[in-house]
């Protein structure tokens, strides 16, 4: 199964995963070859490589996406459909969700100003997470693509993206906080001492200007918070139609496909629709069961000696990755059951630009004989 | 060498997938080797430090890997628990069973983070709060990934200066005033020689130096031998593949070229980064193993022990 039968229908294409592997790169190759079908593709990425960004046109920030001109895009062949792309911007992204969603001008000023909003905003972790999903929904909702492909920001865990943007909706709910300050006439204040001995104890250990400006923060969100629970319920029923698609990227490293292994349980038990998972650089067996003593006997003629012993310990070198790969990609197989699994290889070099995305776009998007066929020239 | 491991708490961070645990732990093993208590905070409950050790199971707790080298996988649900204890008592215990007060603290935008920092504070202090625990001489905290990493800096002075007043106040300004301390607190990088961990490191390093800190040491990671040489072996290597037609000598040809142009593409990037800063990098070899176990780490340590005495 190639890509397009995997994302034949799909409305949003979400690829998580560790850090490092090269999932913007992959969700890029992604929307290309979907758009090269036909259809028109939109690319959400947070950090693309300068050659890419560069390649792609994202240069223009204007935190909507922009059709990337196709004569960029000649190597791909025929595109049929259009390849939009762009660059998430949380900041701007969240400032213009307080815009939208506030009562008045004055309101979203008075808020995008105070010192817990920008917090919030900007150096809190979660808020790119957060952002990244509030941003596919408005895409989603404006319905003006046929597919959103989003490449979810680099966290340190592949998790991340999965709980962060829940703990800020909670935040902004205010549920948690309804226990602790009480709404007034004029917005919101702490509940008076005496209220409870825990929350002699909160106020002892928080010091009571951070509940305080928590709750002039509150009060300026006011009905507000309705919002978010209501665009919460509508993020989750996103998330979980059966038009969504949740697609793993990992490397075969060790690390990356035990948090891979991970990350596909919970996308399980949480139900969302985990549909495959990409390996990228992936070091296919050259050897097969030849020793490399052989194969530096055969090369000797040709290389001389010495330079022969060397393409052979590099081929040892080489092949050591490749049985760690084949164990690695096993167990992911073994672990996403029935679901189509595809590989690309390790390639030459860095991939960061137009070419480098042509490259893995070919492994996705090729029938099952053609891919198969690419392998076999690598190897041999 | 000393300036490193002088100092009391080490960061160390870089882009997703470097390999900064694995820094991390050569960097304890260096520590260990040279008389240092040492400990290794991971602050991602995925106890990878522990695995490599082949320890299993140990949540939340200081876990001996080897001669005085320790680790902790550092959990803020449980930082919070074990603060409200010590800050709180009996009523710290109420508090922390309190659904309520944890959906509290929870959902409070970076209080995860504070919760986080504020152990590995607790860890680097000689009077350690936790009752019976021995005091560390470093703290190696393997740090989430370089952009979260920036901001879990932060978090305390950010806390500091919402709160104002009071204890997380008062808490957020000693943490933070260890972290801004250059001769307690160090910073290390890691990245591998490829495009993007290149430009993360360099960014990391511009926005440090805005903070008024600064990188004390930047390790690129996973480099590869330099088997073929450029004029000579190339073409050789070219000529050879031209030549023949066995299916497993082509193979090998194939493996060597792409080696060689993998060895290239990461020089380039190496000496990038190395034209940027201003200190020479500490290289770390690639290693062609199915896993890396306490064998391997020890073999990065001998590594980088002289690398770090260099710079």
């Amino acid at each position: 199964m190639n890509i397009a039968e995997l994302l034949a229908g799909k409305r949003v294409c979400i690829c998580g995963g560790p850090g490092g592997v090269g999932k913007t790169t992959t969700s890029a190759a992604i929307a290309l070859g979907m758009a090269a079908q036909g259809a028109k593709v939109a690319v959400v990425t947070i950090d693309p490589a300068k050659r890419l960004a560069n390649a792609l046109g994202l240069k223009e920030l204007g935190n909507e996406p922009r059709r990337v001109d196709p004569s960029r895009l000649s190597g791909a062949g025929e595109v049929n459909g259009e390849l939009w792309a762009m660059m998430l911007d949380p900041k701007r992204t969240f400032d213009e969700l307080i815009e939208r969603i506030a009562p008045s001008v004055e309101r979203a000023e008075e808020i995008k100003r105070n010192r817990v909003y920008s917090e919030l905003s900007t150096a809190v972790s979660g808020s790119q997470e957060f952002t990244a999903i509030a941003k596919l929904y408005d895409l989603d909702r404006a319905g003006e693509f046929d597919l959103l492909v989003l490449d979810t920001p680099p966290s340190r865990n592949a998790l991340d993206f999965l709980d962060a943007p829940g703990r800020l909706t909670a935040f902004l709910e205010g549920r948690a906080l309804k226990t602790f300050i009480k709404p007034t006439g004029l917005g919101m204040r702490v509940l008076g001492r005496g209220a409870s001995p825990l929350l002699g104890v909160v106020r002892r250990i928080t010091g009571i200007d951070l509940l305080s400006d928590l709750s002039t923060f509150f009060g300026l969100l006011g009905g507000m918070t309705d919002d978010f629970s209501v665009r919460a319920a509508g993020v989750e029923r996103m998330l979980r139609a059966e038009t969504t698609s949740f697609i793993v990227v990992t490397s075969a490293q060790n690390d990356s496909i035990e948090e891979t292994i991970w990350f596909g349980r919970t996308l399980e038990s949480s139900g969302f629709p985990f549909a495959g998972a990409i390996v990228n650089r992936v070091h296919h067996d050259l050897l097969g069961d030849r020793d490399p003593e052989d194969v530096s006997a055969a090369l000797e003629s040709g290389l001389g000696a010495e330079l022969a012993t060397r393409v052979a310990e590099n081929l040892h070198d080489y092949h050591v990755l490749a049985r760690r790969d084949e164990r690695n990609v096993a167990r992911l197989t073994a672990e996403i059951g029935t679901r189509p699994l595809l590989l690309v290889p390790h390639l030459d070099d860095d991939v960061h630009d137009v070419e480098g995305l042509l490259r893995v776009h070919r492994y996705l998007f090729a029938p099952d004989d053609e891919r198969d066929q690419m392998l076999a020239d690598v190897v041999a | 060498m000393a300036a490193l491991l002088d100092k009391r708490l080490i960061f160390v961070t870089g882009k997703g997938g470097v390999g900064k645990s694995t820094v991390a732990i050569a960097l304890g093993l260096v520590a260990a080797r040279s008389g240092l208590r040492c400990i290794v905070a991971e602050l991602a409950a995925q106890e990878r430090i522990q695995r490599a050790f082949d320890h299993e199971g140990e949540h939340f707790a200081e876990v001996q890997l080897a001669h005085n080298l320790f680790t902790i996988s550092i959990d803020p649900q449980h930082a919070m628990e074990e603060y409200l204890r010590i800050k709180a008592g009996p009523l710290g215990h109420a508090l922390s069973a309190s659904r309520v007060f944890n959906a509290f603290a929870m959902a409070t935008p970076g209080m995860r983070e504070l919760l986080s920092i504020g152990k590995v504070w607790e860890l680097a202090q000689l009077e350690r709060r936790t009752s019976d625990a021995a005091p560390y001489d470093l703290v190696i905290v393997d740090a989430p990934a370089t952009g979260h990493g920036l901001g879990i800096l932060k978090t305390p002075r950010t806390f500091a200066e919402i709160a104002m007043v009071g204890p997380i106040a008062h808490q957020g300004r000693a943490i933070a005033d260890t972290i801004d301390d250059r001769s307690f607190t160090g910073i290390v990088a890691v990245a591998t020689p490829e495009e993007m961990p290149v430009n993360e490191t360099l960014a990391l390093g511009e926005a440090l130096e805005h903070d008024g800190l600064g990188l004390d040491a930047v390790v690129v990671n996973a480099l590869y031998p330099r088997r073929f040489s450029d004029d000579g072996d190339l073409s050789s290597l070219n000529a050879a593949l031209a030549a023949t037609t066995d299916a497993h000598a082509r193979a090998a040809l194939k493996a060597a070229l792409s080696e060689h142009a993998r060895a290239s593409s990461q020089r380039e990037q190496r000496d990038r980064l190395a034209a940027s800063l201003r200190s020479e990098p500490i290289e770390l070899p690639y290693l062609f193993v199915g896993e890396l176990g306490p064998e391997q780490l020890e073999s990065l340590a001998d590594v980088l022990e002289p690398g770090l005495r260099a710079g």
